[in-house]
């Protein structure tokens, strides 16, 4: 990889990405390969907002490569309580690790971080920007699943605050993919995030649609998320779009055999539990892709390249 | 200089905006925008600064414009490039001894930093970081560098005064 962060999936290019699956795949083929690749590294971890699923996975993946992680906690317990800048808490824990990894509820927290560092630094969620490591993991499994090329995607749910979305749609562009994009009026795809898709796709592969019956039978991949009750001004605007966004059983009576339905997760009720059991659901897969595909980037980012280049180039003389 | 000796748009204005000896005289800002091309100079009459402007006087080109005279004060390029994204056509005047010794026209830069505040208030800029705001300037409007936040219309309010 040519980058010593990684804050949006934008920076991607189509070699990368294959790089980085690629990398996961052998990682996932036989991760005992790589238990000592990088002993006496620390990553460091700071979330400013709650996470299970992200957090963990990084611990896991810097572990299996034979380092470890320091751990910021929570904010309550930080210096952040007392007013830290993130400017000012970045500068710091860079000087304790090789590598950080933010999540933020600010969007533009991990670029402003980036440009503090020197180590590599991973955004892993700035507000209802972007989470380009979720993006990783799910390219792996769609590739997994049904392949990247000739791909017919339906994204649906939040797609206005959904960060997960918006990294997911800049690195199809890479791929010969066309996205459609299912929510309700109120919660379309921001119009910077269409801007940019237009901008590197050229508007071909995409299409926004407001129920998901007319696209579903052409999917290969439905790609749900969440819709945050949260975000609506009143209950009653929620209800009235919530039950239309819901995955049961009788939905994808109307699906293809091979639809493979992905969620970042968590889930409340957007998918039905009986999904679960069948061939289409593939989002416990897609979690436990986090652990080989964040060690794959791990380890590109503190490859002795990536590191050589960090300290000007002094690994070459 | 300026519209005082432009006949294209006539010199009935004259009156109303005195010439300057030495300074910056900025023609054909869109009419309103004036006061607004002072804020994004930063020019708010506290330093003592001598400043006339002219507003909505008739224009052939633009129907109405606004005319800013700064005496003693010569913008530089930089300066100059911003106001682009609130008067796109203007044109500078950069008088000496009250004559026009330079005549440009504005041109949009490719970054605008430290000048407009990004109006998405879960961007990391506005939460009290040490970091300038920066904008890409796109053909019709900014984009915030942050948080990606797109603006087309309204620039002028998102000086950072």
């Amino acid at each position: 990889m040519r980058h010593d962060h990684l804050i949006t999936s934008k920076q991607l290019t189509r070699e990368d990405i294959e790089t980085i699956l690629d990398r996961a795949a052998e990682i996932d083929a036989d991760p005992s390969a790589v238990a000592d690749r990088h002993t006496n590294t620390l990553l460091g971890l700071l979330f400013f907002e709650p996470s299970t699923r992200t957090k963990m996975s990084f611990e896991t993946a810097m572990k299996r490569l034979g380092g470890d992680v320091v751990d910021m906690g929570s904010v309550e317990s930080s210096s952040v309580k007392k007013g830290e800048t993130l400017a000012d808490t970045v500068r710091v824990i860079e000087g304790y690790t090789d590598a950080l990894v933010l999540r933020h509820p600010k969007q533009g927290s991990a670029t402003m971080a980036s440009e503090f560092v020197d180590v590599p630094l991973v955004n892993a969620g700035d507000g209802a920007g972007h989470h380009p490591s979720q993006t990783l993991l799910d390219l792996y499994t769609i590739r997994e699943n049904a392949g990247l090329d000739d791909l017919t995607i339906g994204i649906m749910g939040d797609l206005k605050y959904g960060r997960t979305v918006h990294s997911l749609a800049h690195a199809l562009t890479n791929f010969d993919a066309q996205q459609h994009f299912i929510s309700p009026e109120s919660l379309r795809l921001p119009r910077e995030v269409v801007y940019d898709l237009h901008q590197e796709d050229g508007g071909a592969g995409i299409r926004e649609h407001e129920t998901l019956e007319e696209i579903l039978p052409s999917l290969d991949v439905l790609y749900v998320t969440r819709i945050q009750r949260e975000r609506f001004p009143d209950e009653q605007e929620y209800q009235k779009v919530a039950g239309e966004y819901q995955i049961g059983t009788e939905t994808l009576e109307a699906a293809g055999d091979e639809l493979t339905i992905m969620h970042p997760l968590p889930r409340v009720d957007e998918i039905a539990p009986e999904i679960d059991e069948t061939d289409h659901a593939a989002y416990f897969e897609q979690a436990h892709n986090g652990v080989p595909v964040r060690m794959a980037l791990l380890d590109l980012l503190l490859s002795d390249d990536g590191a050589a280049d960090r300290r000007g180039g002094e690994a070459d003389e | 200089m300026s519209d005082d000796h432009d006949h294209h748009d006539g010199d009935e204005h004259e009156l109303r905006v005195s010439k300057i000896r030495n300074g910056t005289v900025i023609d054909h800002v869109r009419g309103g925008q004036a006061l607004n091309v002072l804020a994004i100079l930063g020019i708010d009459g506290s330093e003592g600064e001598e400043v006339s402007v002219g507003m909505n006087v008739p224009s052939d080109r633009l129907a109405r414009k606004d005319i800013v005279k700064v005496e003693g004060r010569e913008l530089s390029q930089d300066e100059v490039d911003v106001l682009s994204l609130i008067a796109p056509d203007a044109t500078i005047n950069i008088v000496r001894e009250y004559e026009v010794i330079e005549k440009h026209r504005v041109e949009p830069p490719e970054i605008v930093a430290g000048v407009l505040s990004c109006p998405n208030a879960g961007c990391i800029t506005t939460s009290g970081e040490p970091v300038d705001s920066r904008f890409e300037v796109l053909e019709d409007g900014v984009r915030c560098d942050y948080c990606g936040t797109i603006v087309r219309d309204e620039i002028a309010a998102l000086i950072d005064t």
